[in-house]
């Protein structure tokens, strides 16, 4: 045996919440590491919001049209920023699945840290590696010409994608606990595809049909496409509807709402663990 | 409960209208490996995960490390170590990364985590895989590493929850060889296994579990006595010199002998050991009936098993499959 005694020592010398702190940012570690080991996964998350840009920016670019004038290209990259952020939960979904079902969360729970972390540690993470895409996304974008406003508005537009992605985290949260093995999470994708269509990320609602438009302009992440559209100085395309002429303030809203109905499902479903 | 490290006393866990533990009792004696054997859906996992603070007990008492699990469930957990029937370790991660973020977790700080982690590596022989990405690792070190995760705090307890099911014989060498070490340093073990070899090798005391209760405690030894001494054992070659065999065996020890058609095995219990083997040979070689093999031998586990439970723990041959797989 060792000559150094290996017992629970750190407890006794700080309080709770400087230990919750602590185990959250060896969970962000552990996260960030993963990226660091395998960084070709970045790329794999960006692959299909860059390849959308390319496909629906030059192959069909020409005959889409924007409601109000403006280039469609400058209209589709704020839509490719949120639609990064829409489809973030199935990064987190993944993970949290992965750990359930090989035992690591069994594990966390089994350790004498505290639970919060656990969560918490994957919620902090995913805001970091949002972070990082939407700064290779917009440094993607400014090389196939779009130009933002600069200024108060860009830093307010960064900060509404997080907030989107910050409430799609404890979807995420949920459905990872909910869902029975990581293929079941790829499946996700499928369901949320067509999500992120019926909304302003490709098309502005108005140039749907009726019903569908109304629909899609309804969907939450349109509110955030058109605020960011708006605060980037970016083509916005918005129709007359009361939740499209409230564009920044449902993209304020909308994840709060969302927060509230997850947060919620994904804290029952973590308690449920335990019985 | 003095001189115990796990006590369990009227355990009960119900999902829905199952009793998954029905007023289950144990006791562990500290520095001792005990054996909690079982067949599947007997209640043993669920038992594991209520003395380890995973899941709530709906009756009952546990204590674990001189702790009470319901009461005092985070002190529980700096006093003990689990592993699963997952190698629940970080696949994309090193080992030695795993080992570290782990020490984190339970609290060493970040150059007690690493020193730690190097020791562990050493004590589990892992040095030399200590720094490729655990995707790569085989069965049997991941499981190795699994053991080391849960040694970090040098647990007084350490739960093992199936530790070798779907591992090759030599990983499971491999485990036994470090489960051994661990108790050699004083640590106590309460080990689930579906394998009674596993039981009979590494266990000093054996509960048997099913349908959520205790239905037997003893020794290896002393379980085997309760199915009654010695048997003696005819292996015979062909299944229809099956009853001709019995009759003998019958004739000799004055038993009631059990055929096994699937092995063209006949065996009874017998009293004088010797006297009864050479009759039973001289006779079948007077009778002319060909035989295979012919011996004593104590009863194994799975005689024990059979005899309390009225039912296998599982057939050999799913045994062979899971340890391919």
């Amino acid at each position: 045996m060792s000559s150094e005694t290996w017992e629970l020592t750190g407890q006794r010398s700080h309080g709770r919440v400087y230990w919750a702190l602590a185990d959250c940012w060896n969970v962000v570690r552990r996260g960030l590491t993963h990226y660091q080991r395998q960084p070709v996964n970045i790329a794999w998350q960006l692959g299909f919001p860059i390849l959308s840009v390319l496909l629906y920016g030059y192959v069909f670019g020409s005959a889409m049209k924007v409601p109000g004038g403006g280039d469609y290209r400058d209209f589709l990259m704020p839509g490719m920023f949120v639609m990064t952020m829409a489809f973030g939960f199935i990064n987190t979904a993944t993970v949290v699945v992965y750990d359930s079902t090989k035992g690591v969360i069994d594990r966390f729970r089994s350790m004498p840290m505290a639970a919060s972390a656990v969560v918490a540690g994957r919620g902090v993470t995913d805001l970091i590696v949002a972070c990082a895409e939407l700064t290779i996304l917009m440094l993607t974008a400014f090389a196939m010409g779009w130009r933002p406003d600069g200024g108060l508005g860009f830093l307010g537009a960064f900060a509404l994608l997080l907030w989107l992605r910050f409430a799609l985290i404890w979807l995420g949260v949920w459905l990872g606990l909910l869902v029975p093995n990581p293929e079941a999470a790829g499946g996700l994708f499928a369901v949320a595809f067509p999500l992120t269509m019926i909304s302003s990320i490709y098309v502005a609602p108005q140039l749907m049909p009726d019903w569908l438009g109304v629909v899609a302009a309804w969907n939450p992440v349109s509110s955030t496409a058109a605020a960011t559209r708006e605060l980037f100085g970016s083509p916005v395309g918005s129709g007359d509807s009361w939740v499209e002429q409230h564009a920044l303030l449902m993209a304020g809203v909308w994840p709060v709402v969302l927060t509230a109905v997850f947060v919620p499902l994904a804290v029952r479903r973590f308690q449920r663990l335990s019985r | 409960m003095d001189g115990y490290a796990v006590w369990a006393e009227g355990l009960e866990k119900r999902y829905g209208e199952k009793r998954a533990l029905a007023g289950f009792e144990l006791g562990v004696r500290e520095g001792t490996v005990h054996g909690l054997l079982g067949p599947n859906g007997a209640g043993k996992t669920t038992a594991v995960r209520i003395l380890s603070t995973l899941i709530r007990l709906d009756g009952g008492r546990a204590m674990v490390a001189g702790l009470d699990v319901a009461r005092r469930p985070r002190d529980v957990r700096g006093r003990i170590g689990l592993t699963g029937q997952y190698a629940a370790v970080d696949e994309v991660l090193t080992g030695r990364q795993n080992l570290e973020m782990f020490g984190r977790l339970f609290h060493l700080g970040g150059r007690r985590a690493k020193r730690r982690a190097e020791e562990l590596l050493e004590q589990f022989d892992l040095t030399d895989a200590a720094d490729n990405g655990v995707g790569k690792y085989s069965g049997g070190m991941r499981r190795r590493l699994d053991l080391a995760a849960s040694m970090i705090l040098a647990p007084a307890v350490l739960f093992l929850d199936e530790p070798t099911t779907g591992l090759d014989p030599r990983s499971r060498g491999e485990v036994w060889e470090s489960v051994r070490a661990l108790v050699a340093g004083g640590t106590t073990v309460l080990l689930t296994t579906q394998y009674l070899e596993e039981a009979d090798k590494l266990a000093s005391r054996i509960t048997v579990i099913d349908q959520g209760r205790a239905i037997a405690d003893d020794t290896p030894d002393g379980l085997k006595n309760t199915v009654g001494g010695d048997r003696i054992e005819v292996v015979v070659a062909e299944r229809a010199d099956i009853s001709r065999v019995a009759k003998v065996v019958a004739r000799v020890t004055d038993a009631e002998p059990e055929a096994d058609e699937g092995d063209l095995r006949v065996h009874a219990p017998v009293t004088d050991r010797v006297a009864a083997l050479t009759e039973v040979a001289r006779t079948l070689q007077d009778e002319g009936v060909p035989v295979e093999d012919i011996g004593l031998r104590r009863p194994s586990l799975d005689d024990v098993f059979l005899h309390l439970t009225g039912h296998r723990t599982e057939s050999p041959t799913t045994q062979k499959e899971e340890a391919a797989a």
